[in-house]
């Protein structure tokens, strides 16, 4: 079989503590319930320093600059043992301010809905003009004009329900409504989706600067976020996909989005890997870009107990699926594992559905995978927030299964968790924790000869759309290439043609003697 | 003790989700009244 | 506990009282677990919700306390695996306390 490959993957992340402030959810409720309440007070006080966020241990593996294993070894909190003299670029991406990242929301608006202030507008087109990677788009000469004044960013604000962008203390521009009244064009959603896409952006020219993947060779891209975009009459009409490529010279490239909450990356992983192996496609592109609501989405119980708030980062991630190259880690397409409608809502039949009937399907124990990579949630954040650690649950269900299974002792359950498992080390944006985190460290690992495969698992909650209360996962295996590419294995008629006439030609040989 | 009784389910989806649940109160002999699944994250 | 779900729990109780009408669980944390049977109980105590400061007295288990009551394969199927997961005693006694 010819399976497709891994052949990159990338990551950003922005620090984004303005937004956390003015868009996160969290917020944006408490503000409208009581805009007085201690908990907006005291939030300022705890927001990061850019430094303090490029430092923290989770945030570098992320962006490959320390591996999983490598951050198991830094004592907890994390928060207090930051990596001295880490770097904002990272092997897979980089990490980004938010005063460069406002900027990039306003060169990929195609609207002019981003107005920033002039001399903040200047500062930023400055360091983005030496952004080794970001430098090159075209849209980069948006940062010449349109900018505003203060005064008129603070009415646009006050008057137009435009949606405040701060730095540093000051309110440094807004985000426009796109419509009047329609509410699927909202300033909050413009804002969002904005974000999503500069951020997807950012990681998608990371992508191409880090693997070498030309713009030109991209094919299709599929995006997989949990934004919706549209109007009133579509609200979720989409094509996010496209918009990202368009800002990124992908000129050979259309897309589409896939949605299915958090299990979303996972499907639009298989339906890249169908699309190469099938020979629809050479190169698709998986993506994501961050979520702006998400931010200090638990940040009431942080400040509670007095942590820094440490949903402070939009997430982003790309993946480059492409044709077997001999080398590169394939996707086992024959071993997919998908929760089915009728697989049923229990702990045991959602991680039979998606962990081992793949496996059986391959004649795999579930210790025959390496690493398995479920939802990689930082538990730093989600344990003070009752929320407990939720890629840890996921290595005990899959160990427990494999106890059920016979695979296992009972006694080795948690033996198995520390072999197979990892600590979670990505921010709490939803379809980003999902899998996909792994997916750079596990090819590395792969190439390496560190191990052989790995399990890509995203879990979805679709009931949270209130239209159904099931649930959602699908899985992929990645595993070490056999190096053996298969040829063409299409019908060559002479060839056939002679080899019947050779087995004629003996059969008539064998009745004549 | 669950037989005849009225159950309003809080399911969480990274513990025990709404419908496995309902799924045993009912074997029990219980009526549902409400069933919800939660998600932290 | 959503603050959709303190709305929904407040009218069952107003239509079913807190004789016939109780509450299960299924949190994963004991924290959490128990925060919801406080809810129920005596009132939302983060004061976020609509029963904030509303004493519903309702009793609330966590199905790892209704083991005995389910037919034994059915909870198995259910609930069995999670067993080896969740932390049982701790979220069962967190619970409990919030009974009466």
């Amino acid at each position: 079989m010819n399976y497709p490959v891994v052949k990159g993957a990338a990551y950003a992340l922005v620090q984004a503590n303005s937004m956390l402030l003015h868009q996160g959810s969290t917020q944006i409720t408490e503000r409208l319930k009581n805009e007085q309440s201690e908990h907006l007070k005291a939030l300022p006080e705890h927001l990061r320093s850019f430094e303090d966020a490029v430092c923290y241990p989770p945030n570098q593996a992320y962006i490959g600059n320390i591996t999983p294993d490598q951050l198991k070894e830094i004592p907890h909190p994390w928060y207090e043992n930051p990596i001295a003299g880490a770097s904002r670029d990272g092997k897979y991406g980089e990490i980004m301010p938010e005063d460069e990242f406002f900027g990039l929301m306003k060169m990929v608006d195609s609207f002019d809905l981003v107005v920033l202030e002039e001399s903040f507008q200047a500062a930023v087109k400055e360091k983005l003009q030496s952004h080794p990677i970001l430098k090159d788009i075209k849209e980069i000469t948006k940062l010449d004009s349109t900018a505003h004044s203060a005064d008129e960013i603070q009415k646009l604000v006050a008057e137009h329900n435009a949606q405040p962008l701060y730095f540093a203390g000051k309110l440094v521009g807004c985000v426009k409504k796109a419509h009047e009244f329609d509410e699927a064009l909202s300033s909050e959603v413009m804002l969002g989706n904005l974000a999503n896409k500069a951020s997807a952006v950012l990681v998608l020219k990371q992508l191409l600067a880090k693997t070498g993947l030309n713009p030109e060779q991209v094919d299709y891209i599929i995006e997989c976020s949990e934004e919706a975009c549209g109007d009133m009459n579509q609200r979720g009409g989409g094509n996010f996909a496209k918009a990202i490529g368009e800002i990124c010279g992908c000129i050979n490239a259309t897309g589409s989005d896939t949605r299915s909450f958090c299990a979303g990356p996972a499907h639009a992983l298989v339906e890249a890997a169908a699309l190469v192996q099938s020979g629809i496609y050479s190169n698709v592109v998986v993506l994501g870009g961050g979520c702006t609501a998400k931010l200090g989405m638990n940040s009431r119980d942080h400040v509670k107990k007095g942590m820094p708030a440490l949903e402070d980062m939009l997430g982003a991630f790309a993946v480059h699926i492409g044709e077997n190259d001999g080398v590169n880690p394939v996707i086992r397409t024959d071993a997919i594992g998908r929760h089915k409608i009728g697989s049923g809502a229990s702990p045991q039949a959602v991680m039979t559905a998606i962990v081992t009937d793949p496996l059986d399907k391959i004649g795999y124990k579930i210790t025959d995978i390496d690493r398995y990579a479920p939802e990689l949630q930082n538990p730093e954040i989600t344990e003070p927030a009752g929320a407990g650690n939720v890629p840890m649950a996921n290595f005990k269900m899959i160990s427990a299964l494999a106890v059920k299974r016979g695979d296992i002792q009972k006694a080795d359950l948690m033996k198995a968790v520390d072999s197979f498992g990892m600590p979670g080390f990505a921010p709490t944006q939803g379809h980003i924790p999902s899998g996909v985190p792994f997916i750079g460290h596990a090819r590395d690992m792969i190439l390496e000869g560190k191990i052989e495969r790995a399990m890509i698992i995203g879990k979805g909650s679709l009931f949270l759309g209130r239209l159904t209360n099931l649930f959602d996962g699908v899985s992929m295996i990645m595993e070490k290439n056999s190096g053996v590419v298969a040829t063409d294995t299409g019908f060559d008629q002479e060839q056939l043609r002679k080899m019947i006439a050779e087995a004629m030609r003996e059969f008539a040989k064998s009745f004549r003697e | 003790m669950l037989k005849g009784k009225k159950v309003a389910i809080l399911g969480d989806r990274d513990g025990i989700p709404g419908p496995a649940i309902e799924e045993c109160v009912k074997a029990a002999g219980a009526e549902v009244v409400f069933s919800t699944t939660e998600c932290f994250v | 506990m959503d603050l959709e779900n303190q709305a929904r729990i407040k009218d069952l109780c107003d239509k079913y009282g807190n004789e016939d009408l109780i509450v299960v669980l299924g949190g994963a944390e004991p924290e959490a677990s128990g925060l919801a049977a406080e809810t129920v109980a005596t009132g939302d105590p983060t004061f976020a919700g609509p029963l904030s400061g509303v004493s519903l007295g309702l009793k609330a288990y966590h199905i790892f306390e209704l083991k005995d009551e389910i037919p034994a394969d059915v909870y198995e199927e259910q609930v069995g695996m999670m067993e080896m997961v969740l932390d049982v005693d701790e979220i069962v006694n967190e619970v409990k306390t919030y009974r009466k």
